[in-house]
């Protein structure tokens, strides 16, 4: 571990994010929803120290209660994506011919649509809620996933230990969930991690346009919004939150370099 | 040549209906008819207008039926009317399709002219201080969010620095300028969305590119190049490059969805009336004529994007046209 360096730093970051947003409400200075009328858009001092918003709400508070939104949404879109690309990855892998086809022309099919549009186009059509946006960015992203499961469980397939379990007769999932899937773990947590990123980038993009996390609940790309109106006259504003991200999106980067080394491919 | 290209035509037609089900399938996502919907979330809609519209997606008739007529109205290249002021949608999206176009096809060239040498150049000392300078940018540039960079820029180079516009595509006074004038307007104002639309890409592809460029350096027959005593320029920029540079075009392709799905981003952002600045407002509107067809075309193009690389890729590489 000490030798795995990208791994160490990028847990180190990514802990520290995850800390922060579980103890928020023990940490954070302010309530991260009151309104102060007498100290807006305040530059950073002792009393705020990011700073405040056109509101004269504390943003070091909004950023770490912003962590919690983030950070989950994050988390919970790749777990629904990561669960459905293993299963359809390992049933199109594992038994292939026409199950096979139409998994992958299906996946085929959903790659054409740029993500972006298809998310907006939804949530034209149905409320903007956390949950929705964690549940619709899982449902247009395990294609990624199940492309690489499949191509694992291929190769993996063949190989004389699977055989050797066929030939003792154990059944089709004993072989698919005890034997392939577990082989081609490390793959897929690296896919995983690169996936957590990408959805905090797509979630920080979709409230940044207002369509995704709805105020007063802050969440990093929400709080980017009011940085249009403040350019050039509030600094932080943009720094803060963005940095917020930048680190975050790094962590999971550098910890998804770490696993390729630990699982020994690149 | 023509049998592989044959059989790629063939493989559009499960994707051409796949498309029109999954997007057909949008529309009847929102809970009641999408007329309904439309009507409650939108009080300019008239009964007329309702059932007009009820007309349009011919929501009296089973669901096999309204599928069936909206595949012929797409056909037609008919996507209906906007909501918003009643013009054809396709006319709406044409008229917009020219500056979407030019940002990207001007950021492609971008990518490909600083992210091509540099991957080549990070791959032939790969470990150097170069290399690892590269690496560094490259793993920021992949981490900031394009929204957050193109809000610093507009900042430094529009608020603080005075030297670009910050939002639209031309001057109010545009008009009175002479043509050199026009010229530099025109740049100055696509500067940085040009610049912001490339970063992603030009971050993924020079990655890309220096480890496909290491995997050639490596191979048997750039040690026969050099063996035989070629320059080292000439193995590198003329046997190992020409290889390297050749799945990029796949890349390319596959890249299409990203950038459509970006423009949507950067264009509110720096005012730009493009497509994807016109799909933000219609998804504020709920205007779903111009939703829907904006989905379709996206995923069309996407998909003759994908289609047009590998076929060109197959025709520069003679290996994948006779794989199965």
């Amino acid at each position: 571990m000490m030798k795995n360096k990208p791994l160490a730093a990028g847990l180190a970051v990514i802990g520290l994010f995850t800390l922060i947003a579980l103890f928020a409400p023990l940490i954070s200075p302010y309530d991260p929803s009151v309104i102060d009328q007498n100290h807006l858009l305040e530059a950073p001092s002792r009393a705020h120290p990011l700073g405040t918003d056109g509101l004269g709400r504390d943003l070091a508070s909004r950023i770490m209660f912003g962590a919690r939104i983030s950070l989950s949404i994050g988390l919970i879109a790749v777990g629904i994506a990561t669960a459905l690309g293993l299963l359809f990855g390992s049933v199109a892998g594992f038994y292939g011919g026409a199950l096979d086809g139409v998994i992958m022309r299906f996946a085929d099919i959903m790659l054409c649509f740029p993500t972006f549009f298809l998310i907006l186009a939804v949530v034209a059509f149905m409320e903007s809620s956390i949950f929705n946006i964690m549940a619709i960015i899982g449902l247009t992203s395990w294609m990624g996933p199940s492309r690489l499961i499949r191509g694992e469980i291929l190769s993996l397939k063949e190989r004389e230990f699977i055989q050797a379990e066929r030939a003792i007769g154990a059944s089709n999932g004993r072989i698919i969930f005890k034997h392939l899937v577990p082989n081609a773990i490390g793959p897929v947590l690296v896919n995983a991690t690169l996936g957590i990123a990408g959805a905090i980038l797509l979630e920080s993009g979709l409230s940044f346009l207002g369509l995704g996390v709805q105020p007063p609940t802050p969440s990093w790309g929400n709080i980017l919004i009011e940085s249009k109106s403040t350019l050039g006259v509030a600094w932080w504003i943009t720094v803060f939150p963005g940095l917020a991200i930048l680190l975050t999106i790094l962590g999971f980067n550098f910890i998804a370099e770490g696993l390729k080394k630990v699982f020994g491919y690149n | 040549m023509i049998s592989y290209i044959v059989r790629r035509l063939l493989g559009i037609i499960p994707l051409l209906l796949g498309i029109t089900i999954i997007s057909f399938a949008i529309i009847h996502l929102a809970p009641g008819k999408p007329t309904v919907l439309q009507e409650s979330m939108n009080p300019k809609v008239s009964l007329e207008v309702q059932q007009r519209l009820e007309k349009l997606y011919g929501l009296d008739k089973p669901l096999y039926a309204q599928y069936l007529h909206w595949i012929k109205m797409l056909a037609r290249f008919d996507f209906g009317r906007s909501y918003g002021d009643g013009r054809p949608v396709l006319d709406k999206i044409l008229e917009r399709i020219p500056v979407t176009l030019t940002i990207n096809v001007l950021s492609i060239l971008l990518i490909l002219l600083v992210a091509i040498p540099l991957g080549v150049r990070c791959a032939l000392k790969p470990g150097s201080l170069f290399d690892t300078a590269a690496t560094v940018i490259v793993f920021l540039f992949f981490a900031a969010p394009t929204f957050w960079l193109a809000l610093l820029l507009m900042q430094l180079f529009g608020i603080q620095l005075h030297w670009l516009p910050i939002s639209g595509i031309k001057s109010l006074d545009f008009e009175y300028f002479s043509f050199p004038q026009k010229a530099l307007d025109l740049i100055s104002h696509l500067a940085l969305p040009v610049f912001v639309s490339a970063i992603g890409g030009l971050a993924g592809i020079s990655r890309y590119m220096r480890s496909n460029m290491i995997d050639t350096l490596n191979q048997p027959y750039i040690y026969t190049a050099r063996a035989k005593g070629l320059s080292e320029r000439k193995v590198v920029y003329t046997h190992a490059m020409r290889n390297a540079v050749l799945p990029i075009v796949t890349i390319l392709g596959l890249s299409l969805p990203g950038l459509l799905g970006g423009s949507v981003i950067f264009e509110s952002i720096f005012a730009l009336p493009g497509i994807g600045r016109l799909f933000y407002e219609a998804v504020m509107m709920r205007d779903y004529p111009l939703i829907m067809a904006e989905v379709v075309l996206g995923a069309l193009l996407t998909m003759a994007g994908n289609l047009v690389a590998d076929i060109s890729y197959a025709y520069v590489d003679p290996r994948i046209r006779y794989k199965k």
